[in-house]
């Protein structure tokens, strides 16, 4: 019998992503995959797989889950409402869910986009080398309440749950940017009130892109009849209105509207988790600050990996050690949550 | 313009941390879209190394590298050595190896705006429908959505501006207008383009055989249809092609 994830109900934007098509521009097809890349590779640490697993991502609010079989799972991204059956979940770390338990995912407390990874791969046939889910472009469609996902082996379902602290990406803040093609459109006033305004995020954000509100409109000096030019994830590009939208993983790949500047790739996590009313300012750095500021995504993964720590607690860190119980061993796997509540603000 | 933005082309420019554009011109033209696939395909023929992919615009072409293999600085010498080499519009762009005849309905609720534009390119609505269906018009670049044509060029007088307020759906199939171009709409978008006409065809499906119908090159013919038989093309479609038909040119 194969094993299921049941989505017993599904909040109003799941969809699978795992890292997207990458270099398919001449197609038209933008990379796509998650909003958040990091979320994902902090969940493959966690539940220490080799290959990156495909997650559930949930903007805004998760949903209810159930397993047929045991499932180790992280929790990554925004952080959320969670629980198994009436017991709260920690975010940022890996737990095991029962067959017959309930996992409840609500509303976000911070950030955009939470992250739901099942150890055991959620399988489904890739479309061009991804799993994706990219809305855009008509490939594949959200999770439904109802649906039940396949599961494939977990290799390691004895590994411990782990934990551990993200980069604060959540709270919106300051976001670092790099001149584009185009910024010369811009005149050097405009520029400077730009990198002077304190946006704030728009309610109007999805996959594609998000508005940012709180500033009078940015002219350009646009070339009448201006040819559209390749556009990337983490452009600002001005509409005809003069306002803002910092484009996300599931961009167009070409657009009319000039663009001011790019948030470089480590900082597109915190744009896209940004939550709604949230401040945003924008740093511009130089080119060779940001090839420093950005490592390869291998590299990323791996010092993640690093990170992630078991959540059993290391007698070394422990300063009264005879204060406690070493014979009776079992870990029942609710001693812990003390400790991991202040993930949780 | 402001003589910011006069640099001489075709130039050579950063994009984001891996890319590297370079532009033939800010507009749109028959040279510049010489210039841009002729380009490409000597970047292509230059095989320069860490180079993941090349794609081409309208008057510009992006080549995005791997910064594990080579740097931004290396890379950006190596292709001003190639743009250096010749005069990319001075031949002529490669001929078309296929013609797509399309059908198309015209105004009313499949082209709203038909109109509004024909009142700024000053002619009658018939007029605009005749010089769309009459006009010699190639697939330019593919981008926005996937498979999606910028199709060109219309005449001088179809320079029309792109809309200050977006428009927030149009449908896919929707037949746009700006800047001498036209975009037959893979997926229900917001634009800033006007709307002008409505086809059954479908330049992208997923799980069709072919999900990208269009090639770069590739020569458009669109053919005026009732707005009744539209509807009659549309509910019987699974392919998506909308009474579409593609014809080989042979080499002559």
């Amino acid at each position: 019998m194969t094993h299921q994830l049941i989505i017993d109900r599904a909040g109003p934007a799941l969809s699978l992503q795992d890292l997207g098509r990458p270099n398919r521009l001449a197609q038209g097809l933008s990379r796509g995959g998650a909003a958040d890349r990091f979320a994902l590779f902090e969940a493959t640490a966690l539940l220490g797989s080799s290959t990156l697993l495909p997650a559930i991502e949930m903007a805004g609010y998760g949903g209810v889950f159930r397993t047929t079989a045991p499932m180790r799972f992280a929790l990554t991204g925004a952080v959320m409402a969670a629980s198994i059956d009436d017991t709260p979940l920690a975010w940022n770390r890996s737990y095991t869910l029962e067959p017959g338990q309930t996992l409840t995912l609500g509303a976000v407390i911070r950030g955009s986009y939470g992250y739901l990874t099942p150890a055991s791969p959620i399988l489904t046939d890739p479309w061009e080398h991804s799993q994706s889910t990219h809305l855009l472009a008509g490939i594949g469609s959200p999770l439904v309440t109802g649906q039940s996902l396949i599961l494939g082996h977990d290799p390691d379902p004895k590994r411990p749950d782990h934990k551990i602290t993200p980069n604060d990406r959540f709270g919106g803040g300051f976001i670092r940017i790099i001149t584009g093609p185009q910024t010369e459109l811009f005149d050097a006033d405009t520029i400077t009130r730009f990198l002077n305004t304190r946006f704030i995020r728009s309610p109007q954000a999805n996959r594609q892109g998000v508005r940012l509100d709180g500033a009078e409109p940015f002219a350009a000096n646009v070339p009448a009849g201006l040819a559209s030019e390749f556009i990337q994830t983490g452009d600002i590009q001005m509409t005809g209105q003069g306002v803002p939208y910092v484009l996300l993983s599931e961009c167009q790949t070409i657009g009319g509207y000039p663009r001011i500047a790019t948030v470089i790739p480590a900082d597109i996590p915190k744009m896209a988790q940004a939550p709604i009313g949230s401040y945003v300012e924008f740093d511009m750095i130089s080119l060779d600050q940001a090839d420093q500021a950005c490592p390869s995504e291998a590299s990323i993964l791996q010092s993640l990996r690093c990170q992630a720590t078991p959540c059993i607690r290391n007698p070394h860190d422990i300063p009264n050690l005879l204060g406690y119980q070493l014979i009776s061993g079992m870990i029942a796997g609710t001693e812990f949550d003390e400790d991991t509540y202040d993930t949780i603000d | 313009m402001t003589a910011q933005n006069t640099a001489p082309f075709p130039c050579l420019l950063p994009f984001g941390l891996d890319s590297i554009v370079v532009r033939f011109a800010w507009t749109a033209s028959d040279s510049a879209s010489r210039a841009v696939q002729n380009f490409q395909r000597a970047i292509a023929v230059a095989d320069l190394p860490g180079v993941v992919e090349t794609a081409t615009a309208l008057a510009s072409l992006i080549i995005s590298f791997d910064r594990q293999i080579t740097s931004r600085t290396a890379l950006a010498k190596q292709v001003q050595e190639v743009l250096d080499s010749a005069d990319w519009a001075e031949t002529a762009a490669p001929p078309a190896q296929r013609i797509w005849h399309i059908p198309v309905a015209f105004g009313g609720e499949y082209g709203p705006q038909l109109d509004q534009v024909a009142q700024m390119v000053s002619r009658t609505a018939e007029q605009a429908i005749a010089e769309i269906t009459d006009a010699d018009l190639r697939v330019l670049s593919i981008g926005f959505a996937p498979g999606q044509p910028y199709i060109g060029l219309l005449d001088a007088h179809w320079n029309i501006p792109r809309q200050t307020e977006l428009t927030p759906q149009v449908p896919a199939g929707a037949l746009v207008v700006a800047v001498r171009q036209m975009v037959l709409f893979t997926n229900a978008s917001v634009t800033g383009w006007r709307q002008v006409g409505y086809c059954g065809f479908r330049p992208f499906m997923a799980d069709r055989a072919e999900p990208f119908a269009l090639k770069l090159g590739d020569m458009l013919k669109f053919h005026t249809v009732p707005h009744g038989e539209m509807a009659a093309i549309t509910a019987s479609d699974d392919a998506g092609l909308g009474g579409a038909r593609c014809e080989s040119v042979s080499a002559s």
